[in-house]
C-alpha cells in the first residue's frame, strides 16, 4: 500500500509540473531526427530481411555500389565512384571509392562484394531476395545447383555423364551380383544431357524388378526418387552440377575494381544496386558471430554490427527504438549533417499521428485513413501527398469459367468509374490508374486507356453471352480485412451492380488467409497492390509473365512474354520502352488485372526537416537530410 | 498446505503440455504460412526457407522435435525476426509488461479498494451511488477509447504528458498505467463493495461494535480482512489478464511489451512465437491463480480448514 501512495504522489507531481519540451524542439541543436518507421524490423542483416522499415534503416547504416537519388531519377555514386558499361550492356566495370571504409576502419575492397553476393546466393541462407541477383551471369544456376541435396547432386552428376554411363550399366549389373558398391565410390565430372538421366531411370526400373537388395535401394533407388521429386517440383529443364562460384559473373579485378557480367543487357541494373540485397557485409564480422549462411547470427547486434553507411548502429531496443549515429569513417562523412536518427516502430496509425502532433516525431510513416481527407480540407501544412511507385488493382482469376472470356474482363473494367473512386472513396490524393505501370517511372509513360463506358461494357457482356440481367453468375471480391479495401470493394460492387446488373458478394479475410487463397487460385476477383522494387517498368510488367509466382491470375500470354523478353535484351532505352509499351497495351486489352488507382505516399513531416525531396520510390537518403527552423 | 501446492503444480505440468500440443496443431490448421507475403518468393527459395526452419519435415516429426526442445526449455527461433530466439523476445519484453501490469494493478487496488470500502460503509447514500456509477462506466468504457481520450486531453491539449513511449520521456508511464488500471479499478470497487457488505453483516462485526470499538477500527481491523477476500481471489486472474491483455494499451502508447508480440505473432503466423507466448502465458495464468488461492487460504481460516 505504501508504494502506491508514493506512486500517486508522483502522479500528482507530474501532472502538476509545467509543460514538457517536445523532442522535436530539443532535437534542433543536436540534429536528431525522430522517424516514424512503421513496424519493428525483422532484423538488420541486409541479406536476410525484407520490407520497407528495414529499407529505411539499412540505407542509413550500409551502402551498396550506388545510392538512390534523393531527388529521383538516375542513381548516384555509392561505394562505386564511377562505372563503365560495355557497348553491349553486358559487362559493368565498377571503380570503387578508394576511401570507402567499414565502420571498424577496415578498407572496403572489391572482394567484399564478391563474398557478399556469394552469401546471398547461398541457398542455406534462404534469402528471400536471392533472385535480385539472378540478372548476373551464372547466379541463378549457382543457386539452383547449390540447392540440390548433396547425395542427389552426386548421383545426378554421375548419371548425367555420358562417359560414365557405360560404367553405370556395368555397375548396375555388378550390383546385382556384388553388394559392395557405394555412391561415394563414384568420381564425377561432366557436361550434361538430361535425356540420359531418363534413360537411366528405365534401367533402374529394370534393375529394380530384377533384384532389390536393401543396399541397392538405399544407394540408388531412394536418392533417385527424392531427386526426381525435386526436379519435378522445381521444373528443371537442365542442370549444371557442382556449379562453382568462379563461374558466376562477379569478379574482383583488383582491390578497387569490380567486374560484373550480366546474363543479358539489363538497363535497370544500376538502380538495383541501391537495394539492400546487393549490399556488402563485413566478412570477418559475419564469420565471427556465426557461419556465412547463419540467419540467426548475432553480428547485427549493437556492439557487433559493422557496415559501411553514413550512420552507425548505436542502440537497438526491441519494439521501442533503434538509434543510429553519424559514422565518422564514412567516405562522404563531411556531407552528413544529422548526428542521430531515432527510428520508432509505431505500427498503429493513430498513435503515430498523435506522436507527431505532440512533437515526438519529425516524420510519420502514414496518415490515418480517416484523417487524410480532413487534413486535406484543413490545409494541414505538414501533410505531404506524393506520387508513389505502386498500383492498386483487382486481380481476375482467368481460370474461372465466366472470367475466362476477355470480353467479360473488359466489361468489368469499363464499368468502373475510377475518377469517382479516387475522389469520393479513397479521398487521399490517389490518381485513377489506366495502366498497370504507374506513369512516369524512369521516364516511361504507358500509352494505354481504359474508358469508363457502361454502354460498351454492357454490350461486351452481352457479346460474351450474358444478355439478360441476372444470367451472370454471382461474383465474389476477395480482400484482406481493412477498412480502406472494404470501402473500395463496396464502391466497385455498387458500380458493377448498377452498370452491368451483376450481383457481387464481398469476402474479407485475415491477411494470411487472403494470401493463401490468392496463391492457390481460390478466388474470383481479388484486391491487390504492387509496389515496385526498383525504378523501372519491368518491376511491374515482369510479374504478369507466365510462370511468375506473383502472376496469380492464371493468365498466360506468349506474345506478352516474348515482348518483354525482347525489351529486356534491348539496350537502347527508347526502343526498349516501345516494346514494353506494346506489352502494356496487350495487357490492358486482355485485362487479367483491372487497374484502379496509383498509390500515393501520404505522410506528415515537420517543417524543420530539410534536404528531403519528394520522389516516386519514397527513398530519402539520410546523408542529405538536416534540421533547421 | 504444502501438499495442496504440490498437487496443483503436478496438475499444471500436463495442462501446459496439452495446451502446447493443441496450440501446435491449431496454428498449423490456419491457412497461410510464416513466409507468405504479397510478393511471392520463387519456389526454390521457399523450399530453402522451409528447410532452414524444419518446416519441410512431416508435421508429426516437427511436433516431436518441438516438444523435445520445449521440454528442455528451448522455444526455438522466431520466424518473423530471424536474428532472435523466442525466449529472448519474451524475456526482453516481459519486464515492460510486468511493470505496466504492476502499476495498473496498484492503481486499480488503491482507487478500486477505497471506492469499494467507502461505498459499502455508506451504503445507499450518495457516497455509494456516485463511486458505483463511475465504476459501472469504467467497466463499460473500453481501453481503446479511454486511452486515446486521456492522450488527447493530457498529451495534446494540455501538453502535460508524453503521448507515447515507455521510459524515454518524463512521465510517459502515467497515462498507460491509468488506462490499463481503470477498468480493473472499477471491477475491484464493485467486488470490494460486495465483500464488505457481506462482512459488515456478520455477527463478529456486531460484536465488535457492541464492545464500543470506533467505526474506523471496526472496518480496518475486522471487516477489511474478510471483505477483501473476493478482491484477492480476483487479483490472480486479473494480473494474468493484465499481462496477456495489455496488447491494446501497448499499441496505443507504443510500449515495447509482450502483448504486442503475442497478437502480431498470430497475424504473422510466426509459429514458434505464437507457441512460445501461449505456453508462457498459460504458465503465468496457472501460477497467478495458484498464488491468489494461497493468499485466500492465508486470509480465510474457513477455507484453510477445508483445504
Amino acid at each position: 500500500m505504501k508504494n502506491s501512495y508514493i506512486y500517486l504522489l508522483l502522479l500528482v507531481t507530474f501532472v502538476g509540473c509545467s509543460k514538457a519540451i517536445p523532442p522535436v524542439d530539443s532535437a534542433l541543436d543536436q540534429q536528431i531526427l525522430h522517424f516514424g518507421n512503421g513496424s519493428e524490423p525483422q532484423g538488420l542483416d541486409p541479406h536476410v530481411v525484407t520490407g520497407v522499415p528495414e529499407h529505411h534503416l539499412l540505407i542509413a547504416m550500409c551502402e551498396g555500389l550506388t545510392i538512390s537519388n534523393p531527388k529521383g531519377g538516375e542513381n548516384l555514386a555509392g561505394v562505386a565512384e564511377t562505372w563503365d558499361i560495355s557497348g553491349d550492356g553486358i559487362t559493368y566495370t565498377f571503380n570503387l571509392n578508394k576511401t570507402a571504409k567499414w565502420s571498424n576502419g577496415d578498407a572496403l575492397i572489391a572482394e567484399d562484394f564478391v563474398w557478399s553476393w556469394m552469401r546471398i546466393l547461398t541457398p542455406s541462407l534462404a534469402s528471400q531476395y536471392s533472385d535480385m541477383l539472378y540478372y548476373v551471369e551464372g547466379a541463378e544456376k549457382y543457386y539452383f545447383s547449390k540447392s540440390l541435396p548433396l547425395e542427389a547432386l552426386g548421383l545426378l552428376e554421375y548419371i548425367l555423364d555420358e562417359k560414365k554411363l557405360s560404367d553405370y550399366h556395368s555397375t548396375v549389373n555388378t550390383f546385382l551380383t556384388r553388394n559392395d558398391l557405394d555412391v561415394e565410390d563414384v568420381t564425377l565430372k561432366s557436361d550434361i544431357d538430361p535425356k540420359l538421366f531418363f534413360r537411366l531411370l528405365d534401367d533402374i526400373e529394370a534393375a529394380k524388378s530384377a533384384m532389390m537388395t536393401p543396399k541397392f535401394v538405399k544407394n540408388f533407388i531412394e536418392p533417385k526418387a527424392s531427386m526426381l521429386k525435386i526436379i519435378d517440383d522445381w521444373g528443371f529443364t537442365s542442370i549444371t552440377p557442382a556449379f562453382n562460384f568462379d563461374e558466376v559473373g562477379v569478379k574482383a579485378k583488383d582491390k578497387h575494381t569490380l567486374i560484373v557480367t550480366l546474363r543479358s543487357p539489363t538497363p535497370f541494373f544500376i538502380s538495383l544496386l541501391s537495394h539492400y540485397s546487393t549490399y556488402p557485409v563485413h566478412k570477418n564480422t559475419v564469420l565471427k558471430h556465426g557461419t556465412m549462411d547463419d540467419r540467426r547470427g548475432l553480428w547485427t547486434r549493437p556492439g557487433n554490427f559493422v557496415c559501411n553507411g553514413p550512420m552507425n548502429l548505436k542502440s537497438w531496443e526491441l519494439n521501442k527504438q533503434i538509434v543510429v549515429e553519424k559514422n565518422p569513417l564514412y567516405w562522404d562523412a563531411d556531407r552528413v549533417r544529422l548526428n542521430e536518427i531515432r527510428y520508432y516502430p509505431v505500427s498503429d496509425e493513430s498513435t503515430e499521428d498523435r506522436m507527431f502532433r505532440a512533437g515526438q516525431l519529425h516524420v510519420t510513416n502514414v496518415v490515418p485513413l480517416e484523417k487524410c481527407p480532413v487534413y486535406i480540407e484543413n490545409k494541414n501544412p505538414d501533410l505531404r501527398i506524393e506520387p508513389y511507385m505502386g498500383t492498386y488493382f483487382y486481380r481476375v482469376n482467368t481460370n474461372h469459367p465466366a472470367l475466362k472470356d476477355k470480353r467479360v474482363r473488359l466489361a468489368l473494367a469499363y464499368a468502373l468509374n475510377r475518377k469517382q473512386i479516387v475522389e469520393k472513396v479513397s479521398k487521399c490524393g490517389q490518381e485513377a490508374a489506366y495502366s498497370f505501370t504507374p506513369p512516369g517511372i524512369a521516364g516511361y509513360n504507358p500509352d494505354t486507356s481504359i474508358p469508363f463506358d457502361p454502354e460498351l461494357a454492357k454490350s461486351l457482356l452481352a457479346e460474351a453471352g450474358y444478355k439478360e440481367a441476372g444470367t451472370f453468375p454471382v461474383l465474389e471480391i476477395l480482400f484482406n480485412t481493412q477498412e480502406g479495401h472494404r470501402k473500395i470493394a463496396l464502391a466497385v460492387q455498387q458500380m458493377w451492380q448498377q452498370n452491368l446488373g451483376i450481383e457481387v458478394r464481398l469476402v474479407n479475410q485475415d491477411w494470411k488467409v487472403y494470401l493463401a487463397r490468392e496463391m492457390t487460385g481460390d478466388f474470383q476477383i481479388s484486391r491487390a497492390g504492387w509496389i515496385g522494387d526498383y525504378e523501372d517498368p519491368n518491376t511491374f510488367l515482369d510479374t504478369l509473365r507466365p510462370n511468375r509466382g506473383n502472376n496469380k491470375t492464371g493468365w498466360e500470354n506468349e506474345e506478352y512474354d516474348s515482348l518483354i523478353d525482347t525489351a529486356n535484351s534491348t539496350y537502347d532505352q527508347a526502343l526498349r520502352y516501345e516494346y514494353l509499351n506494346q506489352a502494356e497495351k496487350l495487357l490492358i486489352s486482355e485485362m487479367p488485372i483491372i487497374p484502379i488507382y496509383t498509390y500515393v505516399k501520404a505522410y506528415q513531416i515537420s517543417s524543420d526537416v530539410k534536404g528531403w525531396y519528394p520522389n516516386i520510390i519514397d527513398t530519402h537518403h539520410p546523408k542529405y537530410i538536416y534540421l533547421e527552423r | 498446505m504444502l501438499q495442496v501446492i504440490l498437487k496443483r503444480i503436478a496438475i499444471a505440468i500436463p495442462v501446459i503440455l496439452v495446451v502446447a500440443s493443441i496450440t501446435f496443431f491449431l496454428i498449423r490448421m490456419a491457412p497461410g504460412g510464416p513466409f507468405d507475403a504479397e510478393k511471392v518468393v520463387p519456389p526454390q527459395v521457399m523450399k530453402n526457407l522451409n528447410a532452414v526452419y524444419n518446416l519441410d519435415a512431416p508435421l508429426l516429426v516437427q511436433y516431436k522435435d518441438y516438444m523435445f526442445n520445449l521440454v528442455q526449455g528451448d522455444f526455438g527461433p522466431s520466424f518473423r525476426f530471424p536474428g532472435r530466439s523466442v525466449t529472448e523476445m519474451i524475456f526482453t519484453s516481459l519486464p515492460v509488461t510486468l511493470e505496466l501490469a504492476l502499476y495498473a494493478i496498484l492503481i486499480a487496488m488503491v482507487i478500486g479498494g477505497f471506492a469499494g470500502v467507502i461505498a459499502a460503509v455508506n451504503r445507499n447514500t450518495a457516497l455509494d451511488y456516485i463511486p458505483m456509477t463511475i465504476a459501472m462506466i469504467g467497466i463499460c468504457m473500453p481501453t481503446f477509447l479511454l486511452g486515446p481520450l486521456l492522450v488527447l486531453i493530457f498529451g495534446i491539449h494540455l501538453e502535460l504528458l508524453p503521448v507515447s513511449g515507455w521510459g524515454s520521456l518524463a512521465g510517459d508511464k502515467i497515462l498507460p498505467s491509468i488506462t490499463l488500471g481503470a477498468a480493473y479499478a472499477a471491477y475491484i470497487a464493485r467486488l470490494g463493495r460486495g465483500g464488505m457488505l457481506e462482512t459488515l453483516g456478520q455477527d463478529y462485526i456486531r460484536t465488535a461494535r457492541a464492545k464500543g470499538l470506533p467505526e474506523y477500527k471496526v472496518i480496518i481491523r475486522h471487516a477489511l480482512q474478510g471483505g477483501l477476500v473476493p478482491v484477492v481471489s480476483f487479483l490472480g486472474p486479473a494480473i494474468a489478464g493484465l499481462i496477456a491483455g495489455s496488447f491494446v494499451v501497448e499499441t496505443i502508447f507504443q510500449i515495447p511489451g509482450l502483448g504486442r508480440f503475442y497478437v502480431e505473432a498470430a497475424f504473422n503466423r510466426d509459429y514458434t512465437m505464437i507457441l512460445g507466448t501461449t505456453i508462457f502465458f498459460s504458465t503465468l495464468i496457472i501460477l497467478f491463480n495458484l498464488l491468489s488461492d494461497i493468499a485466500v487460504l492465508l486470509m480465510n481460516p474457513r477455507a484453510r480448514s477445508e483445504a
